[in-house]
């Protein structure tokens, strides 16, 4: 049976990861390439690397990171952040990423989701969104959520399906950081209306929120940072209670 | 030991490059005919679309020499399926080393979505391509077509049905998984090939 993945997401700005980490045995806290080491001999299923630098020496000292990543991991890992055309994604296909996660660039321009499953393949593209529920249901955030749109999360996430999408990276801004769980009731909803596989993010916090997320929301993956970098969970601890929650999981 | 990976229209060998360099082997990315056949493996990797690459592969003559191999060959994904006798992707005659053809997955409900893409696990393994690998073993599969179990299967996997994770006849291996993206285990499958 297909397993549900576990993927801890690496936040790097200029080379380095920027959450702290209790990983002590690292010969260099805070260099991705051996944080991302460490939890794949962990037993993490694939890596996230999201590029928050700014500047333009920033980004191609990630595409080096992305290089180095690529040259010793031999887990799948997925590269987002500033990536807003097609010659970005082939940079870091060439770098040696299996996927790469485009969220504001898709917004603004929808038809990069179809030029991306055109050149590379659907299962290339993965589409992050962002989003925060009012009274008027869910409504999809630009830039790392700090702009609305007028698109609704329902409605995007079945556009970016049918445009070629390989994956939805959903996070719901109202969960993210807060440690109270995943937003599962929109998560399962998700998965009702697309047929591609859904990344929960947001919310982890503790071991039954990986459960939830996966019964419940019907998730087929669960993405988190802080309780992994922190050590509040660890993934091997993690992965033998969802085993013992007849959660299919890759022990 | 000289190991050859076959450079055509496929994506994404960076990585099968990087585990033989791994592995401690430094291999060689060439189309270049007689390299391919004085190499002691060669290595038929990639991800991409099946007409576009027999294309690409018969219009250089790469379809021929990869038919006269006589070394232990490894297809991996698009390189497993392009050794079958013919792929549903593109509707298109492919290299014919296995008499099998390929098929596309036909979801029997909303959660058997397609590509597969993920960790699934192998069973029924009987090669030394699986020598000390188990069965319930992971390995990283991202594909939309497959080859239906028949005589050639070495590995099995399920997914909406049973199909080959692995086939061989004679020299030629090939996996429907990314051994180079299936972390140890794939990486003793590799180390496995280089053995033989």
């Amino acid at each position: 049976m297909l397993a549900k993945r576990i993927i801890p997401c690496l936040d790097v700005k200029d080379g380095q990861t920027v959450k702290g980490t209790n990983f002590v045995s690292l010969r260099q806290a805070g260099d991705p390439v051996e944080l991302g080491r460490a939890y794949s001999e962990q037993g993490a299923d694939e890596l996230v690397f999201l590029d928050i630098t700014a500047s333009h020496e920033g980004r191609k000292t990630f595409t080096d990171m992305v290089r180095r990543v690529a040259s010793e991991l031999s887990i799948p890992f997925t590269v987002g952040g500033g990536i807003g055309e097609l010659a970005d994604v082939e940079r870091m296909l060439s770098a040696g990423a299996d996927k790469v996660s485009i969220n504001s660039a898709a917004l603004k321009r929808p038809e990069l989701i179809d030029e991306i499953a055109r050149h590379f393949g659907s299962q290339v593209c993965v589409v992050a969104i962002d989003a925060h529920q009012d009274e008027n249901g869910w409504t999809c955030y630009l830039n790392g959520g700090r702009v609305p749109t007028d698109r609704k999360l329902f409605d995007w996430a079945c556009e970016v399906c049918d445009r070629g999408a390989g994956e939805i990276l959903f996070t719901s801004m109202d969960h993210d950081g807060v440690k109270t769980g995943f937003a599962n009731e929109a998560l399962a909803t998700l998965a009702e209306s697309v047929t591609i596989p859904i990344i929960a993010s947001g919310g982890a916090g503790a071991m039954e929120h990986f459960r939830d997320a996966f019964t419940l929301g019907k998730a087929d993956a669960a993405l988190a940072a802080s309780v992994f970098h922190f050590g509040e969970i660890g993934i091997p601890e993690l992965k033998q209670y969802l085993h013992n929650e007849n959660i299919n999981i890759r022990l | 030991m000289t190991v050859a990976v076959v450079k055509y229209n496929a994506g994404n060998i960076y990585s099968v490059l990087s585990v033989l360099q791994r592995l401690g082997v430094e291999p060689v990315l060439t189309d270049d005919p007689k390299i391919l056949h004085q190499a002691d493996k060669v290595i038929f990797p990639g991800q991409g679309e099946a007409s576009n690459a027999m294309q690409y592969l018969c219009e250089r003559g790469l379809d021929e020499v990869i038919r006269s191999l006589t070394q232990p060959v490894l297809g991996i994904c698009i390189g497993q399926q392009l050794m079958c006798r013919h792929s549903a992707e593109g509707d298109v005659d492919c290299l014919g080393i296995f008499d099998t053809d390929v098929v596309r997955f036909v979801p029997e409900k909303h959660e058997d979505k397609v590509p597969h893409m993920g960790w699934n696990e192998l069973n029924a393994l009987k090669s030394p391509l699986f020598r000390n690998l188990h069965d319930g073993d992971f390995v990283y599969f991202v594909h939309s077509f497959y080859v239906p179990v028949c005589k050639w299967t070495i590995a099995e996997s399920n997914y909406i049905t049973p199909f080959s994770a692995a086939i061989q006849r004679d020299n030629f291996y090939a996996t429907q998984f990314h051994p180079e993206k299936s972390g140890s285990v794939g990486q003793r499958i590799i180390q496995n090939f280089l053995d033989l």
